[in-house]
């Protein structure tokens, strides 16, 4: 597989995950703003967007965390601008990835411009995260569990852990007393799960462990961090040059193992250090990765005066 | 324009002066469009513009686009489709294939030895002063003789509906995705149309293009590795590029993703270099390779020419083509015909006049406002001048141009491109079309797509039709295809025997199968229990 569409797969992989999950934060962010009654909206916002890491003024308005966060297309930190991006790189890949997806994210990005800040903010996220299920429905079912498929994969998981990393964080948000573990793991999708598995009314470690580290669950940390290290495995030639392949999955192997060797009272009691943590391991990894499998070993520049 | 007041979409539907492919100037039908007119007769004008308003979605959805001034468009395709009757294509099809194998020859003399130069065919001049001309692509021989494995002959059809060749492309011709795509979008329209028809297909183009480039690959090579060089995903037609490497089933690759290591070329992959051994590149000849041409172009890659001088690597087109569709050679190709084929040419020229000579020239300055006047190395519709509608400033500077480089230009009549029907704000109107057949030369034979672009210029009398000045497209229909649909019993090792044969059972959940009964029996529990049930009503369980 060229290294240059290999790169866009995997972008394509951790960009629409990365709009689901940013519609599943702002739809949390948005509900406890609502049911929190000393809430002090300002500064809950601003500790949303620094967890996000935008850059922003205070005092920071529901207005402003939606255009960017959700909205605003030519924010690369917004839902409209990583749906827009994962479009281009479906473009640049297009030979390679199956019609069904290209035109799922074609359409999508087409249908974006319906959306402002004006039509109901749950509506939109309800769409965005229906979208993404598309896009991950269809090329489950059409790709060959070749690279393409791995590149992506890797993509996503990388981006789901990251991504659960951040939403935890908002349990410790100045301004507000946060969402509880129940709307934490409603906006996960693991509440039902939760019940089932663990069979128990919600308490903060259960849930906290069952998104921390549940190996069984698609959306828990460590779930996505193993799946991360195996799929790396997986892509073909990984064992040449086994030094940087390894190296990321040494850093994700850290970050799930601290997790899960660690007594979850402990992590709960510095939540915000740990989940930072993941964030780091998670771009750390994926920085390993464009180093091994993306960037050309060298550039071939032709410039006749060296001649 | 409702079916009630007995109007349909051709009531209003009148040609004009030129050769009008539809409806001839009685207004009576001619025989190839009578199914498509039969077929439109029959809606009502709504429902045309319903269909063609669902075409642009389909297109906008699968993301057929041309990039226009920096901006990403839906290709235009109209909702009537052009019509080229099974003996008219027995011309075209010979005639594009003639001239395939002059270019062809006159490509090989011309980096060879050049007899027609030396037997006095053309003069030393033309080659000598072709911008395309390039001296270091000269002695390198293709291994299957083939420089021109992609063409795209541009034919017209004047007043009197004779088809002409109004230019070649034998560098990078595009347009054929839209072809390809125009059908796709075309049948899912009017499926029972292409049934009783009899369209020919366009499918198998991809697999064609694959077959001739895995033949033209190096010699030592048995399963070559194919790869379409794009410039691109800001190029115009980088859609194209994208369609052919996705239908033929190989790489995409732009300049950064190749390298040149002792003259062989690889692509870079995650697992490594890969060797590459055909390039079908869409990258203009002085971008290809910065050591022996444009030295600051990023589109290529360092050292390709090198690779293809040793017979590592086939590049398809070949380097160098641009010698042949010269407008100025263009000029010379009905001779060239019968001193290389020595064969009559199928397909006639336009009358053209060649400005570098004194005569031509003097009697084109005179009739400058009646002419048409075109660089010899233009494309896209670019710097053309059409005599008749311009204003006296152009062509007063056209006027000088030409006399500051009379090779620079070519002059023709003004050609009434023959017209459509085509849909227009104003309803069904004629408009002025080219077309564009495509050919592929494996080096045993020329193989001609039935069909082929055909281009259709939207505004009214408007008789340049490039999409890069606003053209449009139309889905080509060239009958006299088999039909098999019927018509011939499949031959017997390919039928199946059913009878005798018990199918094997779908499975189905169990306790489906006993579901009618279960419901009865839950049914009936619910109704004993009801007045229970309603005291509990409210609860929300």
């Amino acid at each position: 597989m060229l290294s240059r569409i290999a790169e866009s797969l995997f972008w394509i992989g951790r960009y629409v995950e990365r709009a689901d999950n940013t519609a599943r934060l702002l739809d949390v962010h948005l509900n406890v703003l609502l049911e929190d009654p000393w809430v002090d909206e300002p500064s809950a916002n601003a500790s949303l967007l620094s967890v996000m890491n935008c850059t922003f003024e205070p005092p920071v308005t529901r207005h402003h965390v939606l255009e960017v966060l959700a909205f605003d297309a030519t924010r690369s930190s917004s839902i409209a601008g990583t749906l827009t991006a994962a479009r281009e790189n479906a473009r640049r890949a297009r030979e390679v990835i199956s019609t069904e997806v290209w035109e799922s994210l074609n359409m999508t990005r087409n249908q974006l411009p319906r959306w402002t800040s004006s039509a109901r903010p749950h509506e939109y996220f309800v769409w965005v995260r229906e979208r993404a299920a598309v896009v991950w429905g269809l090329s489950s079912a059409t790709t060959s569990r070749d690279d393409a498929w791995h590149f992506m994969e890797l993509g996503r998981s990388l981006e789901r852990a990251d991504m659960i990393a951040r939403l935890l964080m908002t349990r410790h948000f100045e301004g507000t007393t946060g969402p509880n573990w129940t709307t934490l793991l409603r906006s996960c999708s693991a509440h039902e799960a939760y019940l089932r598995t663990v069979r128990a009314l919600v308490t903060e470690e259960r849930a906290a462990e069952f998104l921390l580290i549940d190996r069984l669950f698609p959306r828990s940390i460590a779930y996505n961090l193993a799946k991360a290290e195996e799929t790396l495995g997986l892509i073909e030639g990984a064992s040449n040059n086994k030094a940087m392949s390894d190296r990321a999955r040494l850093a994700l192997g850290r970050a799930r193992t601290n997790l899960e060797y660690r007594d979850v009272r402990e992590i709960l009691n510095n939540l915000p250090e740990q989940m930072r943590e993941v964030q780091r391991a998670c771009a750390l990894a994926s920085d390993l990765i464009r180093d091994r499998y993306f960037l050309p070993a060298s550039t071939v520049l032709w410039n006749q005066e060296a001649l | 324009m409702a079916h009630g007041t007995g109007e349909t979409p051709w009531t209003r539907y009148a040609p004009a002066a030129a050769w009008d492919e539809a409806v001839d100037l009685q207004g009576k039908v001619r025989d190839t469009y009578a199914r498509v007119y039969a077929e439109i007769d029959r809606m009502s004008g709504d429902d045309l513009y319903a269909r063609a308003e669902a075409l642009a979605s389909t297109y906008l959805a699968q993301g057929v686009t041309f990039d226009h001034a920096g901006e990403e468009r839906p290709f235009p395709l109209d909702i009537v489709p052009r019509v080229v009757g099974a003996e008219e294509w027995e011309i075209i099809s010979p005639g594009v294939a003639q001239r395939v194998k002059t270019l062809e020859a006159f490509l090989a003399d011309v980096y060879g030895s050049q007899h027609c130069v030396n037997d006095g065919v053309v003069p030393r001049k033309l080659i000598a002063s072709s911008q395309y001309f390039y001296r270091s692509v000269a002695g390198i021989e293709p291994r299957n003789g083939v420089r021109v494995h992609i063409s795209g002959i541009d034919l017209v059809r004047d007043q009197h509906g004779i088809w002409r060749v109004l230019e070649d492309n034998v560098r990078v011709p595009s347009g054929v995705s839209y072809v390809l795509s125009n059908r796709r979008a075309m049948s899912q329209m009017f499926p029972d149309m292409f049934g009783a028809m009899g369209v020919r297909p366009v499918l198998e183009y991809s697999q064609r293009l694959r077959s001739a480039l895995t033949k033209a690959a190096p010699e030592d090579v048995d399963d070559p590795t194919i790869v379409v060089l794009t410039p691109g995903v800001y190029n115009s037609a980088y859609y194209e590029h994208s369609l052919l490497a996705r239908t033929m089933g190989v790489e995409l690759v732009e300049g950064r993703d190749l390298e040149c290591h002792n003259g062989r070329v690889y692509m870079r992959t995650t697992a490594g270099r890969r060797r590459v051994d055909v390039i079908y590149r869409r990258v203009d000849d002085e971008y290809l390779d910065p050591v022996v041409f444009r030295s600051d172009s990023t589109l290529g890659a360092p050292g390709l020419i090198n690779a293809a001088r040793l017979g590592n690597v086939t590049i398809a087109n070949a380097v160098g083509n641009g010698v042949a569709d010269d407008k100025l050679n263009y000029t010379y190709m009905p001779e060239l015909t019968r001193y290389y084929l020595r064969e009559e040419p199928i397909l006639p020229n336009v009358d053209t006049w060649r400005l570098e000579e004194p005569d031509a020239r003097e009697e084109v300055l005179d009739r400058l406002a009646e002419l048409v006047v075109k660089p010899v190395d233009g494309a896209g519709g670019k710097g053309v001048l059409i005599g008749p509608k311009a204003s006296k400033a152009e062509l007063d500077q056209v006027r000088q141009q030409i006399l500051e480089d009379p090779r620079g230009w070519i002059a023709q009549p003004v050609v009434q491109l023959s017209t459509v029907p085509t849909l227009t704000e104003e309803g069904l109107e004629p408009r002025h079309v080219d077309l564009r057949p495509f050919a592929i030369n494996d080096g045993q034979d020329v193989w001609v797509l039935p069909g082929g672009l055909t281009r259709v210029a939207l505004a009214k009398g408007q008789l340049i039709v490039n999409s890069s000045q606003g053209g449009g497209s139309k889905d080509t229909w060239v009958l006299g295809g088999v039909r098999h649909r019927g018509s011939m019993s499949p031959p017997p090792e390919s039928r199946v025997e059913f009878s005798g044969v018990s199918a094997v059972p779908q499975a189905a959940h169990p306790d489906d199968y006993a579901a009618g009964q279960q419901q009865a029996q839950q049914q009936q529990q619910q109704q004993q229990q009801q007045p229970v049930q309603e005291q509990q009503g409210s609860d929300p369980c």
